[in-house]
């Protein structure tokens, strides 16, 4: 994506905004208009002020109520342009993340799960942030910089041309002097930010396995290899600052020399005539100023890019596939007989997982999946619920193929209790009801008692009210998997998937839960992934994974005839210890 | 911030010449108008070119030693910013890896990275800024002030008015924003919390059809973070034109009042010139300060986040410096009436715990989540220290050995399975620092784990990423336990580390346990009945207390929550069997 592409696009979000844009730069031409009549107004007044009973205070008088309005207006129109300025940047940055965010609850799973999430964070948060401070002050700090630049060039030329010519021919070395320190820094900045990064990838690493450190004594290898690191960061981050900060005093000692040619040139010039003292202060100041913008220039760009960049990755984001519904979706009934016919289905093209699977499930059958841990039962999960879509062959649900139905509407048949207890930020009493919005306190009570999870709901300190922590902190692993429990017994949905669900929840509760489950999964079609063989064995089909493929299916008694992998797995557990 | 200050002392020469370099820049640049004027007042007026060619020169003059001086100053600050930065992680990370685990829990990993890497960095921002511009900002103002006075007294009132007046607004403007940074950072914390939820959590937001309500949430939270932005965006907007009117109004009180003087022949024109130019240099500094404010609110609040790691002093220290010697014929490990809390104040998550381990018993250890099976493993190589009563190794307080002593004696798995960058071979000597390789294949083969191995193209030397993300879990798993494995140790604790294990595995692991020579003392903790089931001995826990001690059978007859426990994973011929 070229700059300027980028650029276009993130003007798209800053468009209904433009009327702000447009009154702040408005605004800001009239500030600096302002800003600049400043010093010709003193000007004017310095020079009615020439000595012993030379003052002439009707002119100054004059002179001050025409510099009061200046500033006056001056002041009002900086204020309007901030006002502007501000609205425009955090009402786009507000857009921005809007629309990132629609587009991640949009994308395929595959992009979620392959990509950092940290990462993905970082765009939705640092990133958007980087395009505002960046971009859009950037900016305007740039479009008053040319207005105070063609400003004072005009004044200054309108005052003496030839002096003016003085300070147009001196300027240019300090931009000079900025661009060759930051041609020499960028290395050292890369240098820099590559090293910061090591050591923070260390650090992270290491703290986050503390624990293990301690107990391992790993402490002092641990804190040798971040001695190393640091010792490099502090050469180039010494490098990567000294150059820099080179620049500032190097730019102010040229604008310095101008300042200097200016005074000089001025008071010859006074000395001819051909120009009045309060001319000379005048031009001075305006010397000042006109230099201030190439100072600052070098620090804009570089936010500039830094923007860019940032704005880039959030295109980049925004450009991800979303999932597209198919055109004339159809209905299915709630009961219904799912199929698997000829599924081929793999994550990367070179390692295929499933290939030619075939199953027919009534409804109210209940089909286990069991096999060695990475064999792959997630992926079923993954491909009834459309979370990933089949490579070849189709899932049909009453004969429709599940890619003929919106995935909404194909969900809405499922209820599903995974392995890791996802809850939101709110109450309990929330968190039950996520799935149906509207429930009545009655039935979340009520799906919660069937969940066994009412107990120990009611010990917590505000009951149902009680808003649980970011990662459910507050909660024991198995109170967590029993709201996600609660979660489903309230939606009632005709099928169900439950995945290892019941393999954390507290010895005493589990047999409880297993009731409550054995209820809800009665009539209804279930698949559930498990390690435990013995609720395994009421299956109707058990399918036998390993390495991602279905090696065996039947029921127990089948399998255990059969004398295959099955037979293996289930006798393993009474392996006896010689 | 003052108790920081400590790490300063080894750039002493750059914190104090640092700022006086600037001084002399900030002095040189104060002279400026006052060659000016000069050149105004005795050049122009009496029409000397030399003269105004001699101050021109001069004015170069001040330039360069300017440029000198602060060249000067900004490789000082350089050198001493980054030097305390430098030492401020080595420090901060030394004093990270002296805490126990108890405090590492307190504080959790997130916050303990982010006071490492960007609460350092704001400090080290706060050096440079310390020696660059605190002596130079304010400097600047009471010069300007002090030079005007020098030049007219009564004149100079007007910038005795003004530069308060100014001071305040800043104040105001500042003492109004400053609370606003931490709203903002909630605010921006929501907004990044639900960005998070949605990813961890996209199955669960997908299978409920949640994504349109996930949407308004965000939404919401967007809204909220802009309008409080947006709020303090108001509040700043203010301090520019406001410093811009109050001190063009000074100018205008300075223009009309120095015609009165220049009038009344106590005043020259060329001074009333520099009056205006010292105007012009206090807002310019007064700008400097409202920022110089910030970095310090802010590094301030750095400064006390990377405090309280320094404060916090490590529950668990070496028993002794020298080796202690193992009591003969004393039981490997005995719990004497142990109780434990994880912080005071806290329910007891273990209750007068008593029991001994004979040397090479294999003992499984079962209970419900919450038992605290685990805690009660954690104390014998000091994770934690007990509250009441003693936990011995070989007869001898655990809290007596030098702490590496005591870990070489101990191979544990804790849960988790993590493993660290770099290759398999470096994961593995972790507990053993020059193990041969003849060793790490023994404790690869004992942990079922030579087999994938040696199918790596690389074998010990293929990478590991960090966390072990490029292996499967039932491979992290056991690359592990083979972490424990190795040197041998005479005690091996396993908690929970099964888990991603399938049972065929799982039987052949403890097979291999159980054949290692001399077989060490084995602690398993489990959920699994039948992982516990062949030890020869199972301790059965259930809310911090040892509730059935024996072995299967004896267990299943007489302990009711080891029963409940048997049942709810296997059918009663199973559980029997």
């Amino acid at each position: 994506m070229k700059n300027s592409e980028v650029f276009k696009r993130l003007m798209r979000f800053v468009k209904p905004y433009s009327g702000y844009l447009l009154l702040a730069l408005v605004c800001a031409i009239i500030y600096v208009v302002m800003s600049l009549l400043c010093p010709v107004l003193i000007g004017n007044a310095v020079d009615q002020i020439i000595g012993k009973d030379q003052v002439d205070f009707a002119s100054i008088g004059h002179t001050a109520v025409l510099l009061l309005i200046v500033i006056a207006v001056g002041a009002v129109f900086q204020w309007i342009m901030s006002m502007c300025t501000n609205t425009v940047s955090y009402k786009t940055v507000s857009d921005l993340r809007v629309n990132v965010f629609s587009k991640l609850i949009r994308v395929p799973l595959r992009f979620i799960d392959t990509t950092a999430h940290g990462n993905i964070i970082n765009r939705v948060v640092s990133d958007v942030d980087a395009v505002s401070d960046g971009l859009l002050q950037g900016f305007t700090q740039l479009f008053t910089g040319v207005v105070t630049i063609i400003g004072t060039l005009g004044f200054m030329i309108s005052i003496h041309p030839l002096i003016a010519l003085v300070v147009v021919a001196l300027t240019p070395v300090s931009m000079i002097i900025a661009t060759l320190i930051a041609r020499g820094t960028h290395k050292t900045f890369i240098k820099q930010s590559q090293i910061q990064g090591e050591l923070g990838g260390h650090v992270e690493e290491m703290v986050a396995g503390q624990k293990l450190v301690k107990l391992f004594g790993h402490e002092k290898e641990s804190e040798e290899k971040l001695g190393e690191i640091n010792d490099r960061l502090y050469t180039w981050g010494y490098k990567a600052q000294i150059y820099p900060a080179f620049t500032n005093p190097l730019t102010r000692f040229v604008n310095g020399l101008v300042y200097a040619a200016v005074g000089i040139a001025g008071a010859l010039a006074a000395v001819n005539g051909s120009m009045t003292v309060g001319q000379l202060s005048c031009f001075l100041s305006y010397a000042n100023q006109y230099t201030k913008p190439f100072n600052e220039v070098t620090g804009i760009m570089a936010q500039l890019q830094t923007a860019m960049a940032s704005a880039r990755r959030l295109m980049e984001l925004m450009d991800e596939p979303t999932e597209k519904e198919c055109e004339h979706p159809k209905k299915v009934p709630d009961r219904a007989v799912i199929a698997f016919e000829d599924v081929s289905f793999q994550y990367v093209p070179e390692r295929p997982l499933i290939e030619h699977f075939n199953l027919t499930v009534q409804p109210g059958q209940r089909i286990a999946v069991v096999g060695p841990t990475g064999c792959g039962k997630t992926t079923l999960i993954n491909l009834l619920m459309r979370f990933y879509d089949v490579t070849e062959g189709k899932i049909t649900l009453g004969g429709v193929d599940v890619r003929d139905m919106t995935r909404d509407d194909l969900r809405a048949h499922f209820g599903m209790v995974l392995q890791d207890t996802w809850l939101t930020q709110a109450t309990v009493a929330e968190n039950i009801a996520y799935g149906k919005p509207g429930a009545t306190r009655e039935e979340i009570i009520a799906a919660a008692t069937a969940a066994h999870a009412d107990g120990f709901i009611r010990r917590l300190a505000d009951g149902y009210d009680t808003v649980l922590t970011e990662q459910g902190d507050n909660l024991s692993q198995g109170q967590k998997q029993l709201l996600c429990i609660a979660r489903v017994m309230l939606m009632d949905p005709p099928m169900l998937i439950l995945d290892e669900a019941t393999s954390n929840i507290d010895t005493r509760t589990e047999l409880n839960v297993q009731r409550a489950f054995a209820a809800m999964v009665k009539g209804r079609t279930s698949f559930v992934v498990a390690h435990r063989l013995s609720t395994i064995k009421e299956s109707d089909v058990i399918l036998v994974m390993r390495d991602g493929h279905v090696i065996e299916q039947g029921n127990h008694e089948e399998l255990l005839a059969k004398g295959g992998f099955y037979k293996q797995l289930y006798e393993s557990q009474f392996a006896h210890i010689e | 911030m003052r108790k920081l200050a400590r790490f300063l002392k080894p750039y002493k020469l750059q914190v104090i010449l640092g700022p006086m370099f600037k001084l002399i820049e900030a002095i040189f640049e104060l002279i400026v108008p006052l060659v000016m004027a000069d050149m105004i007042d005795v050049g122009v007026a009496q029409h000397d070119v030399s003269y105004i060619w001699q101050r021109g020169g001069l004015l170069v003059l001040l330039g360069v030693v300017g440029l000198a001086s602060s060249l000067t100053c900004q490789t000082m600050a350089s050198r001493a910013s980054q030097g305390v930065g430098t030492d401020l992680r080595r420090e901060v990370f030394h004093h990270i890896n002296t805490l126990s685990w108890k405090e590492l829990d307190r504080f959790g990993t997130p916050t303990l990275i982010t006071r490492m890497t960007s609460d350092i960095n704001q400090m080290q921002t706060a050096v440079a800024m310390l020696i660059r511009l605190v002596v130079r900002a304010p400097f600047l103002v009471i010069g300007a002030v002090i030079m005007a006075m020098r030049i007219d007294l009564t004149l100079s009132l007007v910038f005795l008015a003004i530069v308060p007046l100014v001071a305040l607004v800043l104040y105001l403007v500042m003492s109004k924003s400053v609370p606003f940074f931490k709203t903002i950072q909630k605010k921006t914390d929501r907004v990044s919390l639900i960005t998070r939820e949605n990813l961890s959590g996209a199955r669960v937001v997908r299978a409920f059809r949640k994504q349109e309500a996930e949407q308004e949430r965000f939404d919401e939270a967007c809204d909220d973070l802009a309008r409080n932005t947006i709020h303090i965006g108001k509040l700043n907007a203010v301090l520019a034109p406001f410093s811009f009117l109050i001190l063009n109004l000074g100018i205008v009180v300075i223009l009309w009042f120095g015609g009165v003087r220049v009038n009344a022949g106590s005043m020259t024109q060329g001074e009333v010139v520099a009056f205006v130019n010292y105007m012009n240099q206090i807002l310019l500094a007064l700008v400097v300060v409202a920022n110089l404010v910030v970095v310090f609110t802010k590094a301030a609040a750095s400064a006390a986040r990377i405090n309280e790691v320094f404060d916090t002093k490590p529950s668990v220290e070496d028993g002794s410096e020298a080796l202690v010697k193992d009591v003969a014929g004393a039981p490997r490990i005995s719990f004497r009436n142990v109780s434990f809390n994880y912080y005071e104040g806290a329910a007891e998550a273990l209750k007068n715990i008593d029991f001994d381990v004979t040397t090479g018993e294999s003992v499984g250890i079962i209970g419900g989540t919450g038992s605290s099976k685990s805690t009660l493993v954690q104390l014998i190589p000091r994770l934690y220290d007990a509250n009441k009563g003693t936990v011995l190794v070989d007869g001898v307080d655990v809290k007596d050995y030098p702490l590496w002593q005591l870990h070489q004696k101990i191979g544990m798995v804790p849960q988790g399975n993590l493993l660290f960058s770099g290759t398999i071979r470096e994961n593995l000597q972790w507990r053993m620092p020059g193990a041969t390789d003849e060793q790490l294949w023994a404790a690869l083969e004992t942990a079922q784990a030579a087999e994938f191995v040696r199918q790596l193209p690389l074998g010990l030397n293929a990478p590991v990423s960090q966390g072990g993300a490029n292996f499967s879990g039932g491979q992290k798993q056991r690359l592990t336990i083979a972490r424990a494995l190795v040197g041998h140790p005479e005690i091996l604790i396993l908690d929970d580390s099964s888990s991603a294990l399938d049972y065929a595995t799982d039987a052949a692991l403890q097979r291999a346990i159980h054949h290692m020579k001399p077989m060490p003392t084995v602690i398993i903790v489990s959920q699994r009945v039948s992982t516990v089931k062949r030890c020869d001995r199972i301790l059965v826990m259930d809310e911090g207390e040892i509730v059935g001690d024996g072995k299967h059978d004896a267990l299943l007859k007489d302990c009711t929550t080891y029963q409940e426990i048997c049942y709810s994973q296997m059918s009663m011929q199973e559980a029997q069997a």
